[in-house]
């Protein structure tokens, strides 16, 4: 219990230095809805180095450079769209922490259903009735009489 | 007749039993080879496939680095034979730990280095205690350079066939294995 209270102590004292990191007014634009425009990229795109943190929300040196290079193009007035593409164009779909639909992206999100369809018919194949089996002979039923009988 | 049905209906019992079997073995081999996949370094989770892939290096011009002469995408777009692009910086431990490997591979391919994000009197130590294996060396002290080729940590390594296309890029320390059995003959490739 109180390592417990400890570790929040020490969070609580943490947690104001982690979100520092984008509070640095000299980073910020100054029109604030560019600056807004610009923290919704970021907060779009993956730090290359903590891997799942937005940009925003990292300290790493990487993630500041990225952050600067969102502002420029946010500057030069282009959409969020062209901005992301441009992040895509130099590391791939990784930088995107919403990954767009492709043919892996969707396989993964269809693959319960998928798993689903297939453990149906699986499971409907082995339940299906087998057919009765053909009634007895003449000859097979004498048999069975015989061997009956003897007992 | 009853016989017959009854051995297909066994057979497909069977089927039904090993289609699991068969899944979970499959997963098995999958598993293992992503292990030694990792245990011998041509498969890293951690890598981040650069899409810079077969395309020619980004627009660049950086100053020089001492001890050498700086460089621009027009000096690799004029190559004709390959060079490896090596982001290096004196703050680095992997950089340290791959300097070895570079000084060795510098008689049979040309490097060419780029200090990223270091103060250029850091850098030009690095390189003089570490033994300089850079044909030339350019500085990008903002980093953003860096950014255009899809860096995302130093150390990491791009090999720059004839006419400045990036042909393979290794997002971390190089070593003697992976020197000799991916990048050495790729680059005789591209001479050829």
């Amino acid at each position: 219990m109180r390592r417990l209270a400890f570790a929040l102590a020490v969070l609580s004292i943490l947690s104001p230095l982690a979100a520092a990191a984008v509070d640095d007014p000299s980073e910020m634009l100054p029109d604030p809805r560019q600056e807004a425009r610009a923290e919704a990229i970021g907060s779009q795109l993956r730090c290359l180095v903590c891997q799942n943190e937005s940009i925003e929300d990292s300290s790493a040196g990487l993630a500041r450079d990225l952050r600067h290079v969102v502002r420029q193009h946010v500057l030069k007035g282009e959409t969020n769209r062209q901005v992301i593409d441009w992040m895509v164009g130099r590391y791939g779909n990784f930088i995107r922490l919403r990954p767009p639909l492709t043919v892996g992206t969707a396989l993964l999100w269809a693959m319960p259903v998928l798993a689903l369809l297939v453990g149906g018919i699986v499971a409907a194949l082995s339940f299906r009735r087998r057919p009765a089996p053909a009634p007895l002979s003449d000859a097979e039923r004498a048999r069975l009489t015989d061997l009956t009988e003897a007992r | 007749m009853s016989g017959a049905a009854e051995g297909a209906g066994i057979a497909r019992r069977r089927l039904l039993m090993a289609a699991p079997l068969a899944g979970a073995g499959l997963a098995g081999v999958a598993f293992w080879r992503m292990l030694s996949g990792m245990s011998r370094g041509s498969f890293d989770p951690h890598d981040i496939h650069a899409p810079v892939l077969n395309r020619p290096v980004p627009d660049f011009a950086l100053p020089d680095q001492a001890p050498g002469q700086g460089f621009g995408a027009a000096d690799l777009r004029a190559l004709t034979a390959p060079v490896l692009v090596n982001f290096f910086a004196s703050w680095c431990i992997p950089c340290v730990a791959e300097m070895p490997a570079l000084n060795l591979l510098k008689a049979r391919l040309p490097i060419w280095g780029i200090a990223y994000k270091d103060k250029p009197e850091d850098a030009a130590g690095f390189v003089r205690r570490a033994g300089n294996p850079y044909t030339r060396i350019a500085s990008d002290l903002p980093g953003l350079t860096a950014i255009d080729w899809g860096v995302s940590g130093v150390p990491e390594s791009y090999l720059i066939g004839p006419g400045g296309v990036i042909r393979w890029h290794n997002a971390a320390a190089l070593d003697d294995g992976t020197i000799r059995d991916t990048l050495l003959p790729l680059a005789a490739g591209l001479r050829r």
